[in-house]
């Protein structure tokens, strides 16, 4: 992104270190932190020693140039990636080797970069996909469903439609999500990842290629997020209007180290960052 | 009659979440049931109901199988033949041990072993996907179909071979053996389809089912809603095969009466795939209708150079089966690559907002 | 303890008793190597420059086969018929490309080789139809091949050479350097490899990608003629050899999808292993393991290398 956009961007009116007057928590409980983490394919290195935390409740944004490392991060702390060296602890647990369902099963839900939607299945059953950890009736009911199934089925049936009236996708609910234009289709990304109810949600450029009502739109689903439901929320983007206006923290990577770690203005008036985003002369 | 759901109001999510959610769909199985129930044995001829219904509900049970693992979990199988082979065997064999159970809880039963089976060849698919786990299903069907001619215990040291199915009863009612009659065959052959055609709708409309086509669409986002890909790929590889194995058992039981290990060569295998192809990945009504079009179509070309006034040897129309079956399958696979089934649905669709096709979305 | 005694003692004791027998044994499985990994490469050859797993490979060695045989039968001079079928394979090449490969640009693979599952059966429709079900012989003799055997004498025994065994291997040998000759050499080599690595830049630079596939399924074509003579003058041609082809499915699996060496090299080890495992190991189970030792070896292998002998390791990125 320019730097025209980092200096744009407009301020942000409570940063975590005042306590502000609303109804929203401070942020001081960590929820999940990254301890000297290093990744590495083959010879070339994806992340080099990096450390950051996540406090329970807030927006924390990670950005950085392209190839910085930011998909890789967020790969790593869903346990798709192993890193090879560092710990993550999530809740106070700490893990080395993890594998994407037991971090899922942990509450860590998240979206991706380029949509990865159930392309076969409706926007219906794409969101009831995300409540598959919490559904528990086993084969036998499945197969005559009645009774348990159904209810069960019923009863998370009436959570989906919630979040669909939330994010306004009813009249989709039952189209296939292939055709869908693609604003839409992030969006109901973020329905399935928001029916896992989970604790700490990742955002892979949640905006890319949207236009600006699209972002709007997206904006304000992710702020309501993270004030009316109370979901943590770490997102990669790179628009920098949008990162200093939702974000409480930002870090900053670039070639797979942290540069910056801070409130969005302090981010904003670092040199290093500003080199990074416009090169350094010589 | 039109085909319109206007004023069918859905005042609950368990009547939105119906199988068949639209009175007229409700209507047209009931009708189909009753006329296969009622009218096909009453009206129809023993050939008939011997040569064509029977062998066609077998293989669409298979294929309702095939696709659970194929269009539904999206991995792909060579080996449904010798699937059906675990199930066939499995069958005799417990025939043999419990000769004074009832044969029918004896083919259902069968289709464990299968299942079993199913998960042992599956447990690659946690490794490799796609093309690569084709193969390995190959070495199911060869594996399996080896075993079969030379696990001599498996046909009870017979020297033909073959599996010789023996006379059980039903309520004094012969069905299975020489002396069982096609229409008495039939009927306990429909109601186990129409009963696992049921259950295989459940199960794919639930959450089992909704775990195998994460999968299928999208394996790592699956795993990252937390499906764990051990579970999934198993239970739809025991869930496939079983239906397979049922459908084994029920092919030599009720139809052949006997049969050799040519009977789950890997040509059936492919048979049943073809069925898939064409009826739709993804559909159970498809495997229907894939069944009955593979099936009745031998019978067409038959039949209609012979009205024409040519005389076509046995040999020349298998051929031109082959041919008119391979070019369905680039066809459909060009053109529609969700079968009949999609077809059958498009054609719905058009009769829902006809006269009128522009004014709905 | 028999057991173990029978299976990991007895068979070598048995090789260096007779090491007469078992370098017959290792030669008969080398030529049945060199015939599947023949196919192989017509499969490798055609996954490379179009990601079409290409299951009609072992129904093409068969059509190729009987479209010479049945010429010559029809008084083509041999030499003829050769020039003619590979203008039929040029023909078919042309068709398949026309008519199914162009309409399934971009497909998923499963459906690319469920489509090639459907051009096997129109094959084998055409080729019964046309050219009958029964095998016939190839016409060894008239093609210049050799027919006789040689006996060499090794370790005071006898090892029996065919002569059409080592023309087969010399030939196999000589297309493999052909080829890669007409891969790193020539333009039109280059270009497939561009399409190889990557469809869209190829298209971008301006190669013709339907130009390429066809090519490239002629020249999978003159393999599947090369490999059909060969099998035809060992045996007979005939559609049996549809099923036994399959078995490069599992030399792939041992070579990878796109490696010409790993496929030679997986060629052989099946051929190999598959008439050892037989002769010496096959009596314990009660012969006819030949029919699944490939499958299972290959289905062993891809539990722990799933890339394949020669495959470079694939890192998923989400």
């Amino acid at each position: 992104m320019s730097a025209t956009a980092l200096g744009t961007s407009s301020q942000k009116s409570d940063s975590p270190e005042h306590v502000d007057q609303s109804s929203a928590p401070l942020h001081t409980e960590e929820l999940l932190s990254v301890s000297h983490v290093s990744l590495s394919f083959g010879g070339v290195k994806a992340i080099t020693d990096i450390s950051f935390d996540i406090m329970k409740g807030e927006v924390r944004a990670i950005i950085g140039p392209n190839g910085a490392g930011k998909t890789s991060m967020l790969n790593v702390i869903n346990g798709f990636y192993h890193p090879q060296e560092g710990v993550i602890s999530f809740r106070g647990k700490k893990r080395r080797r993890m594998k994407p369902h037991q971090a899922a099963a942990s509450g860590i839900a998240r979206t991706f970069q380029n949509v990865a939607l159930f392309k076969g299945m409706s926007t219906l059953d794409n969101i009831m996909s995300g409540r598959s950890l919490k559904m528990r009736r086993g084969f036998f009911w499945q197969m005559i469903h009645v009774g348990p199934a159904r209810n069960e089925e019923i009863r998370h049936r009436e959570k989906v439609e919630e979040i669909i009236d939330f994010l306004e996708i009813a009249h989709i609910r039952k189209q296939p999500v292939g055709k869908l234009p693609y604003g839409l289709q992030k969006r109901v990304e973020l329905g399935r990842a928001m029916a896992m109810e989970p604790d700490l949600l990742l955002l892979d450029e949640p905006m890319a290629g949207m236009n600006l009502e699209e972002k709007e739109d997206m904006s304000r689903f992710i702020i309501d997020l993270n004030t009316e439901f109370g979901t943590t929320i770490a997102l990669i983007e790179h628009d920098m209007g949008v990162v200093m206006d939702l974000a409480d923290r930002v870090v900053v990577l670039d070639y797979g180290k942290k540069i910056a770690d801070g409130t969005p203005e302090q981010v904003q008036s670092s040199q290093e960052v500003i080199d990074a985003y416009l090169g350094v002369g010589h | 009659m039109l085909y319109r759901e206007a004023g069918q109001f859905k005042t609950s999510y368990a009547a939105d979440q119906a199988l068949l959610p639209i009175a007229q769909d409700r209507i047209g199985l009931f009708v189909i049931l009753i006329s296969a129930f009622l009218f096909i044995p009453a009206f129809t001829s023993d050939f008939f109901i011997g040569a064509i219904m029977i062998p066609f509900l077998v293989f669409a049970l298979a294929a309702v199988g095939l696709n659970i693992l194929t269009g539904y979990a999206g991995q792909l199988s060579l080996g449904t033949g010798a699937f059906m082979g675990v199930g066939a065997y499995s069958c005799y064999k417990l025939a043999t041990y419990f000769p004074d159970t009832n044969i029918i809880i004896l083919i259902l039963c069968s289709g464990v072993f299968s299942a079993i089976a199913g998960i042992a060849f599956g447990l690659p698919s946690l490794r490799i996907k796609g093309l690569y786990l084709a193969i390995t299903t190959l070495a199911a069907q060869f594996f399996l179909e080896w075993c079969f001619l030379r696990i001599e215990w498996l046909y009870n040291y017979n020297d033909s071979g073959a599996i010789e199915v023996p006379q059980r009863k039903l309520f004094d009612i012969a069905i299975t053996g020489a002396s069982a009659s096609p229409v008495a065959r039939y009927l306990v052959i429909l109601s186990i389809v129409a009963l696992l055609t049921l259950v295989a709708a459940n199960v794919l409309r639930g959450r089992i089912g909704r775990s195998w086509m994460m999968i299928r669409d999208m394996d790592i986002a699956a795993e990252l809603m937390g499906i764990r890909p051990l579970y999934a790929k198993l239970s739809a590889f025991a869930f496939s095969s079983y239906y397979c194995g049922v459908a084994g058992a029920l092919m030599v039981f009720m139809w052949l009466g006997s049969a050799e290990v040519e009977a789950f060569d890997i040509n059936h295998s492919f048979l049943i795939l073809f069925m898939v192809i064409i009826g739709g990945m993804g559909s159970l009504t498809g495997c229907f209708m894939g069944a009955a079009f593979i099936w009745v179509l031998p019978v067409i070309i038959r039949a209609v150079p012979s009205m024409l006034g040519l005389d076509l040897i046995a040999a020349t129309t298998e051929h031109i089966t082959n041919i008119v079956i391979g070019v369905l399958i680039i066809f459909f696979l060009i053109v529609e690559p969700h079968g009949l089934a999609r077809l059958w649905q498009i054609a719905k669709e058009k009769l829902r907002t006809w006269p009128f096709p522009y004014s709905s979305t | 303890m028999d057991v173990l005694l029978s299976v990991f003692v007895e068979p070598f004791q048995e090789m260096l008793a007779f090491p007469d027998f078992f370098l017959q044994v290792i030669w008969e499985g080398f030529v049945a190597g060199v015939l599947y990994s023949l196919i192989a490469l017509g499969f490798v050859l055609i996954y490379k420059a179009s990601g079409v797993f290409n299951f009609a490979q072992g129904i093409m060695v068969v059509f190729a086969a009987l479209v010479l045989v049945s010429l010559h039968e029809m008084g083509v001079p041999a030499w003829l018929a050769v020039v003619l079928s590979l203008g039929v394979m040029a023909l078919l090449a042309v068709g398949i490309e026309r008519m199914v490969l162009r309409k399934l640009v971009n497909q998923h693979d499963a459906i690319l080789l469920m489509a090639t599952i459907g051009l096997t059966l129109i094959l084998k429709g055409v080729g019964q139809l046309f050219f009958g079900g029964e095998p016939k012989p190839m016409i060894t003799e008239q093609l210049g091949l050799p027919t006789g055997s040689t006996d060499l004498e090794v370790f005071g025994g006898l090892v029996i050479l065919q002569h059409i065994d080592v023309a087969a291997t010399v030939i196999a040998l000589l297309m493999v350097i052909a080829l890669a000759v007409f891969f790193s050499k020539t333009r039109i080599g280059r270009a497939l490899r561009a399409v190889a690595d990557d469809h869209q830049a190829a298209l971008s630079v301006g190669i013709s990608l339907n130009q390429i596939w066809a090519i490239v399924w002629f020249a999978s074509g003159i393999v599947a003629l090369v490999t059909g003579i060969m099998w035809g003058a060992r045996s007979e041609v005939s559609f049996a050899l549809e099923i036994i082809a399959l078995k490069a499915l599992a030399v792939l699996i041992l070579g990878g999808f796109t490696s010409i060496p790993g496929a030679i090299v997986g060629g052989l080890i099946i051929g190999i292993g598959e008439k050892m495992f037989e002769v010496y190991w096959g009596a314990l189970l009660g012969s006819g393991v030949e029919a699944w030792f490939a499958y299972v070896l290959a289905l062993i292998f891809l539990l722990f290398r799933p890339q394949g002998l020669f495959g470079e390791r694939i890192i998923e990125r989400v």
